[in-house]
């Protein structure tokens, strides 16, 4: 066996550097589904009446729904009646000073900035642990532009005329089983709202992290961009290895109105599972942006390496004329990680522009597809898409698939899809081998520089995160 | 102590015996050259140096600088000194030379125990050498040979050796493709490099390029083995009369 192929398939036998689980007490609820769980939700979170409605709304809606079965992921049936639908740490800190230190721990490890070091970087962390957001930083310096950023709790108490005006447009209640699903149980998220003319003075960043056992998470984010505002979002995931699958069903909906910009980035490792395929996260994420005014734009980054089970397509509905929908995504799954995942790009408005980059990485017995929807309808003259979908094999046990839909309605359309597939050669490593470079630093180099179209449309700071998350996957790689 | 010691060297690919026996010293401060028709194994020999899994040695031995080569990985060889300039030089897409130089010269530098070059210095660095071997300055900053023209391939190869400043360094046919302009640029990068220290083997199939870099010895590869070695008027000899000469000892 050459070292390339050694190398390649010794990539399956990582482990996994977050994996450790804090010792905190927990304040859960009993496992089931069932109206009374969610009025236990809604009267945890002290929300409003109206909210309450809207969740069982929800609820009733979803026992109608039958899971869908259509993407191309096999895992065991998952049953909802055993999965608790509330956690919180027990104590609820009212600044930074006061949360759990061996929460912040956690954060440390994983190298969240949480301290003084968001202030370097120009971060504000709305550390979302489990359910309840422990720490909102930040909150003060950007309320001075008028800008709310908090958690969903949070805003559905203080600012319910925004939350009940905006929530469930782009996402509604009904709309596919796990959206609908996260409505009736959503525990907590973020909310973002930046007023007309405001362009937000730094990245807003969210740390995601599930820790207890067998509960779900479900969170619900939603960000407005009000006229000519603009905005970007960052969230990072990370989950603790368990022997049993997690179920994570989030919801995140954007709102562009005229001339605003939405930049939503994603880095997410996700407990993978082991090299057998035991235990990791199943994400079945619903994330959609509405560019509702003309000239908006909203844009997805995604690097992913984590979760078992992966289905998630965040889209763009291009509703506002010459408004702008991009897609940048990175996905490795290796072990037994399935992904099922891609975009949608729905163009409604005149002159309406979208750009689908994804780069696909599989390595050991990983199965990922990349599955796009470009829909051009009848009043979207002018429209265009771009797509380049382009595939990384590392193993001979691995699988790559796509699935492109093109639905085009105006003749005046341009739609261009280009696909590749490849694997790293010999050549390439050798070369590199020949220059001094090592093979775990070569894959490492090579894979980069596959992703690098990516890469440059994140944040600097997250580019570089990114990028090391990528290292970190593929070390070890050499025996 | 010479540089480069093959004794009886044996190699095959795929079960296929390649060379069959070579023998061939380099000491320091001198330019070898190997020439010899397609298929003879002139390629073979040079990946065989560089440590190319491919291609496997049954029997043998190659010693540089005193120490067994076989031993090394072919990073190992490379942070050692050994450099190959390759006949197809491969594209990595995304990974930009610049940035691909710089990690190759920081392994190169770490393994050595000297510090790694910052930034400014390193861009100081392939600037200067980028000029001594009219590399146009936008190469450096596309990705690793990546729609770079036959040309600029092997320019950037005899960049990068000019960059990476190796003891040992092989060139299989960097030659090939190059028109006369390059060719002389080519030749001038590397004589500039030319000093009491530094070993050179040239694999061509042409006198062409010898005219340009001037070697102090040549050798005929026929077949897997060396039929003949002479001074830089082998060269010359072997432009007059082609290969044929040697088709019986080939046999």
């Amino acid at each position: 066996m050459s070292a390339t192929s050694k190398t390649l398939e010794e990539v399956t036998t990582r482990g996994y550097e977050a994996g450790f689980i804090t010792d905190i007490e927990q304040e859960s609820a009993p496992p089931g589904l069932n109206e009374e769980i969610i009025r236990f939700i809604s009267a945890k979170k002290e929300e409003p009446e109206w909210m309450l409605e809207w969740r069982l709304e929800a609820y009733r809606q979803w026992q109608q729904m039958p899971e869908p079965d259509w993407a191309k992921v096999n895992f065991e049936p998952i049953d909802f009646q055993a999965i608790s639908y509330y956690a919180a740490p027990k104590e609820r800190p009212e600044s930074l000073d006061e949360v759990d230190p061996k929460l912040l721990e956690t954060y440390e490890k994983l190298g969240i900035p949480m301290h003084e070091r968001e202030m370097l970087a120009g971060v504000a962390v709305d550390a979302v642990f489990d359910s309840v957001s422990v720490a909102t930083t930040y909150k003060d310096k950007l309320a001075e532009h008028g800008i709310v950023f908090c958690s969903m709790s949070e805003a559905i108490r203080e600012h319910p005329e925004l939350v009940r005006k905006y929530l469930g447009t782009v996402v509604p209640q009904g709309d596919n089983f796990f959206a609908a699903l996260n409505s009736a149980v959503f525990s907590d998220g973020s909310f973002v709202f930046i007023p007309k003319g405001v362009k937000c003075p730094m990245e807003l960043s969210t740390y995601f992290r599930m820790n207890a056992g067998h509960t779900g998470q479900f969170e619900r984010t939603l960000i407005v961009a009000e006229e000519g505002a603009s905005v970007s979002y960052l969230e990072g995931c990370t989950a603790p290895m368990r022997d049993e699958n997690q179920l994570h069903a989030a919801v995140v909906e954007l709102v562009a109105l005229d001339d605003a910009q939405i930049k939503y980035s994603t880095v997410q490792n996700w407990y993978p599972g082991d090299e057998n395929g035991k235990g990791g996260i199943y994400n079945f994420v619903t994330k959609r942006g509405l560019c509702a005014g003309d000239r908006s734009k909203i844009s997805w980054t995604q690097v992913e390496t984590g979760s078992s089970v992966t289905w998630k397509y965040p889209s763009c509905v291009l509703r506002g004329d010459d408004s702008v929908g991009e897609f940048y995504s990175v996905a490795v799954t290796r072990h037994r990680q399935q992904a099922d995942t891609g975009t949608k790009m729905i163009h409604m408005g005149r002159n309406t522009r979208s750009t689908i980059v994804s780069k696909g990485i599989s390595a050991g017995h990983g199965q990922q597809s990349y599955r796009g929807l470009v829909r051009i309808t009848p009043k979207a003259q002018g429209a265009r898409n771009y797509s380049q979908c382009d595939s990384m094999l590392m193993s001979s046990t691995c699988g790559a698939h796509t699935f492109p839909y093109i639905d085009v309605q105006n003749p005046t359309a341009q739609v261009e899809h280009e696909a590749t597939t490849s694997k790293i050669s010999d050549d390439q490593v050798f070369y590199c081998n020949q220059r001094g470079i090592d093979t775990e630093d070569a894959v490492s180099l090579i894979v980069n520089g596959f992703c690098k179209e990516v890469f440059r449309t994140l944040p600097m700071e997250f580019a570089v995160e990114a990028q090391k998350l990528l290292e970190v996957t593929l070390e070890d790689s050499v025996g | 102590m010479a540089l480069l010691e093959i004794r009886n060297l044996h190699a095959s690919v795929d079960g296929t015996e390649i060379l069959k026996g070579i023998d061939l010293d380099i000491e320091p401060g001198k330019v070898h050259a190997i020439m010899g028709p397609n298929g003879s194994g002139k390629s073979t020999l040079s990946k065989v140096l560089a440590g190319d899994e491919r291609y496997e040695v049954t029997a043998g031995e190659i010693r540089y600088r005193g120490r067994n080569l076989l031993e090394l990985a072919p990073e190992e060889r490379a942070r050692e000194g050994i450099f190959l300039g390759f006949q197809y030089p491969v594209e990595i897409p995304g990974v930009s030379n610049t940035y691909f130089l710089k990690a190759a010269l920081n392994a190169i530098r770490k393994y050595r125990g000297q510090e790694e070059l910052d930034a400014m210095e390193f861009l100081q660095l392939i600037r200067e050498r980028a000029k001594t071997v009219k590399l146009d300055e936008s190469l450096l900053q596309r990705p690793v040979n990546e729609g770079f023209s036959g040309g600029e391939k092997k320019r950037n190869e005899v960049f990068q050796l000019a960059v990476l400043e190796p003891m040992l360094a092989i060139l299989d046919e960097t030659d090939s493709g190059l028109d006369i302009d390059a060719l002389r640029t080519v030749a001038d990068g590397v004589n500039a490099m030319r000093d009491d220290e530094r070993g050179f083997l040239v694999i061509t199939h042409y006198q062409r390029l010898l005219e340009h870099i001037v070697p102090d010895t040549v050798h005929v590869l026929v077949n897997g083995r060396i039929v003949q070695t002479g001074g830089k008027e082998l060269a010359e000899e072997l432009e007059r009369s082609g290969y044929a000469l040697f088709d019986d000892e080939a046999a």
